[in-house]
């Protein structure tokens, strides 16, 4: 039975005032991906007398994932690496199933947008004439040449290069802040529903939010759009009990919007079934790439054995053809091995890595490298370097413990979930013809863009990859406003259903909230933390989380589905008590959506590609004969099905 | 706590046009209380501990009791934020052990970003074409 469907009738919650606005490219973000669509953008529209508008659920100086700010860009390809290199690194590391137009044309413009950061003010550590490793400010006082004129940067793996990036995100919005003008910024204000055209369902045409600071809703109309909000996060049961849940290795904030309202519109969607499984430092999520790059320090069992060493003649065996070089999925498989076995933990010997570097560095570099380290830390996740402190732990001293994480929905990183786009132009590299639709980075809507995280089957941009990427689809997204100027757009949707839609969490509370003593139980609504924790216990029980160590199968995930199918219901019940649980109570409905997206690709693929990030117990292998393919799903709103098909997989470089 | 905020130094931002923390949370979290008009973190659980408020606070007021379920009590973590640069102080459990370091944040003044001056400017003949505003596409 399902349960009767509320309506807001404002009969219980005032209706708020709407603000409507009118513009040409609206942007749905404010991370790295929606800040570098700005820039590109407005180089464009000013000439051409366009309207770009840009709306963050946040502040732009601090949203997104480098919030905290980053220590590596992980995406420069530098002149002493080929492009075609990069792709075959991301190619192996997303187990050989990536759209490598995609790849591959990001690569051809990410260093621009890292020397552009540079320009700015963003300091990369560089290589001195003696070939010392100096920091980004004393790189400048040295009259160092910038990248772009020659200058070296400090490498610590070979795409990634060194930075002092506290101020990375506030650097990079303030050149888009001065590009679009603070007018055409809408801060805090949480886009959850994009409309589309009354002629055209296949037509974005404008998005519907609401302000998380004053009773007020807006309507954007647009042109076309661009949506990039970020991946998901707290989807699944995270290993911190209380407190910690924020303690998430990725932005907490990022709640699937960027899937979800998509999707909702008919989008097809891409490789959901990957996600991301950070190995980190336990509990504070510190990095461990510079590491294992920069310090060399080496990973082992709690017996000192490098399990690396000791498992990987058995990860070539289980999946040939995979472990020629160590992807990041299959380094996690051989470290669950040791795990699985009872052998944990697994420990970082930062200890004996300082020590080795001791040996051969003078007491003034050794103290450079101790700072180094720390900044590691105190640059992109400070509670790393807090725990060492409430441990006493010197790391060059004693080891650290890391662990396999919590799953995350990405497509920036070491992941490739999310929307299928297209590529940059007709029979680019060799690609098929399926692989373009006339703009690159669009969805399958037309006039709807995605970058970053919203770009699926690629991955491995990281922070410079999004910022780059959202500025290609800026272009994509202007030649496509260029080319419809004349189109009449109008809603399909009815603008005040929408915003009553939207406020029904208060008007479901204001109703019911007298009923009972306590307000948090109630049997006729769910406040949106409790949504958010059934979702995470059974994403976790039945679909490959911690819990029962990423491993799922058929069974369990149809009896997820019927779990989560019930929550979906019961999430027409969310209820809130104020603008900021309004805003919980969507970033739940987002993170549904994408949960469902997740849940529904790993049982159509029948097969497990990402060994070390989720395994399907009753398909253990990878099954190239078959499952070499990208799946594409799509949801239809109104039937509530989703529909799955393949596309084979091309190498083209 | 997160993130928690000392009674005595906090003002509630009141000769600013408005609250600092509650202005940069990326979470939503920081709020002021209407009555005493100070600031609270509303929703622990959901800190990122990412130190935007502590950083931004005029008054000194903000820093951090790490996750409860995770860290042990006696330990701090605390910055000072410049325009140029940023200042660690990190004090261990044991009370002897610190350390301090200071790390660049931006070589160029706050505000001072145009990033179209001295470019040329692109026209439409440009978008479907490789390459950005600033500079052109790699080709190999």
């Amino acid at each position: 039975m399902a349960l009767e469907r509320e309506f807001c009738k404002w009969s219980f919650c005032a209706k708020p005032p709407v603000e409507t606005i009118e513009t040409d490219l609206l942007l749905v973000g404010g991370g790295m991906a929606c800040t570098g669509a700005a820039v590109e953008a407005m180089a464009y529209a000013k000439g051409l007398g366009l309207k770009v508008t840009l709306v963050d659920k946040a502040a732009l100086d601090r949203s997104g994932a480098v919030a905290m700010g980053l220590s590596a860009i992980n995406t420069y390809v530098g002149p002493e690496n080929k492009v075609a290199d990069y792709v075959g690194m991301v190619r192996t590391d997303l187990m050989g199933i990536i759209r490598e137009d995609l790849v591959y044309s990001l690569g051809c413009h990410v260093d621009q947008t890292v020397h552009d950061f540079q320009d700015w003010g963003l300091p990369i550590w560089q290589k001195d004439a003696e070939n010392h490793t100096v920091d980004g400010q004393v790189a400048r006082d040295e009259g160092l040449p910038l990248l772009k004129d020659g200058g070296k940067c400090v490498r610590s793996g070979r795409w990634q290069c060194m930075i002092n990036g506290e101020s990375y995100k506030v650097i990079v919005a303030e050149a888009a802040k001065n590009a679009l003008g603070m007018e055409n910024i809408y801060e805090r204000v949480f886009i959850v529903k994009l409309l589309t055209d009354k002629n055209n369902s296949n037509r974005v045409c404008g998005a519907v939010g609401f302000s998380v600071r004053e009773h007020k809703s807006y309507v954007f109309k647009c042109k076309a759009m661009i949506v990039a909000c970020g991946g998901v996060v707290n989807v699944f049961r995270p290993r911190s009990v209380g407190e910690g849940q924020g303690r998430a290795w990725y932005p907490v904030w990022n709640a699937g919007s960027t899937y979800a309202m998509p999707a909702e519109i008919g989008a097809k969607m891409v490789l959901m079934e990957n996600r991301f499984v950070p190995a980190r430092f336990k509990d504070g999520y510190g990095p461990v790439g510079a590491w294992f790059l920069f310090f060399k320090a080496q990973a082992t069992n709690a017996y000192g054995e490098d399990y690396m060493a000791k498992n990987w003649e058995q990860v070539k065996k289980e999946y040939p053809g995979y472990a020629d070089a160590p992807g990041t999925c299959l380094r996690n498989h051989a470290a669950m091995m040791e795990m699985r076995a009872g052998r944990g933990p697994i420990m970082m010997h930062t200890d004996k890595a300082m020590q080795e570097l001791a040996k051969v560095l003078s007491k003034k570099e050794l103290k450079h490298l101790e700072a180094e380290a720390w900044e590691d830390f105190l640059d992109m996740s400070i509670s790393a370097a807090s725990l060492w402190a409430s441990f006493n732990m010197e790391p060059d001293k004693v080891p650290s413990e890391i662990i396999p994480s919590e799953p995350y929905l990405l497509g920036s990183h070491a992941g490739c979930a999310g929307l299928w786009v297209s590529g940059p132009s007709k029979g680019y590299m060799g690609a098929p013809d399926s692989w373009f639709w006339g703009y690159d980075r669009m969805t399958t809507v037309e006039g709807l863009f995605t970058a970053g995280d919203g770009v699926g089957a690629s991955g491995h941009k990281f922070s410079s990859g999004s910022h780059v990427e959202g500025r290609m689809a800026a272009k994509g997204a202007i030649a496509f406003i260029l080319d419809h100027k004349d189109d009449k757009l109008e809603a399909a949707q009815n603008i005040d259903e929408v915003i009553a839609e939207i406020y029904l969490p208060f008007e479901i509370y204001e109703k019911y909230k007298d009923y009972t003593t306590a307000p948090e139980i109630n049997p006729n609504y769910l406040l949106p933390k409790q949504v958010q924790t059934r979702l995470q216990k059974l994403m976790d029980e039945y679909v490959a989380g911690v819990t029962p160590m990423y491993q799922t199968n058929k069974i369990m995930l149809e009896e997820g589905l019927k779990r989560l199918t019930l929550l979906k219901e019961d999430a027409t019940r969310l209820a809130a008590r104020d603008l900021h649980e309004l805003m919980r109570a969507w970033e739940q409905y987002h993170r549904i959506l994408a949960g469902e997206a997740h849940l529904r690709h790993i049982h159509f693929r029948e097969e497990s590609r990402y060994p070390g990030y989720y395994y399907r117990a009753d398909f253990l292998s990878i099954d190239d004969s078959k499952w070499k393919v990208f799946t594409i799903s799509q949801y239809n709103k109104d039937t509530n099905d989703w529909k799955f098909e393949t596309e084979p997989y091309k190498q083209l470089c | 706590m997160p993130s928690f905020v000392i009674v005595e130094k906090c003002d509630g931002c009141k000769a600013l046009d408005k609250t600092a923390c509650q202005y940069i949370c990326p979470n939503d979290l920081m709020v002021l209380e209407p009555e005493q008009k100070k600031a609270y973190n509303q929703e622990p659980d959901q800190c990122w501990e990412c130190y935007n408020c502590v950083k931004i606070c005029p008054q000194q007021a903000i820093e951090v009791r790490h996750y409860a379920d995770i860290m042990p009590l006696g330990s701090s973590t605390f910055p000072l934020r410049g325009t140029d640069s940023i200042m660690w102080t990190i004090k261990f459990r044991d009370q002897k052990t610190m350390k301090r370091f200071k790390f660049p944040i931006r070589t160029t003044p706050e505000g001072s970003i145009d990033c179209f001056k001295g470019k040329t400017m692109p026209t439409a003949d440009d978008l479907k074409k490789p390459g950005l505003y600033t500079g052109p596409a790699r080709t190999e």
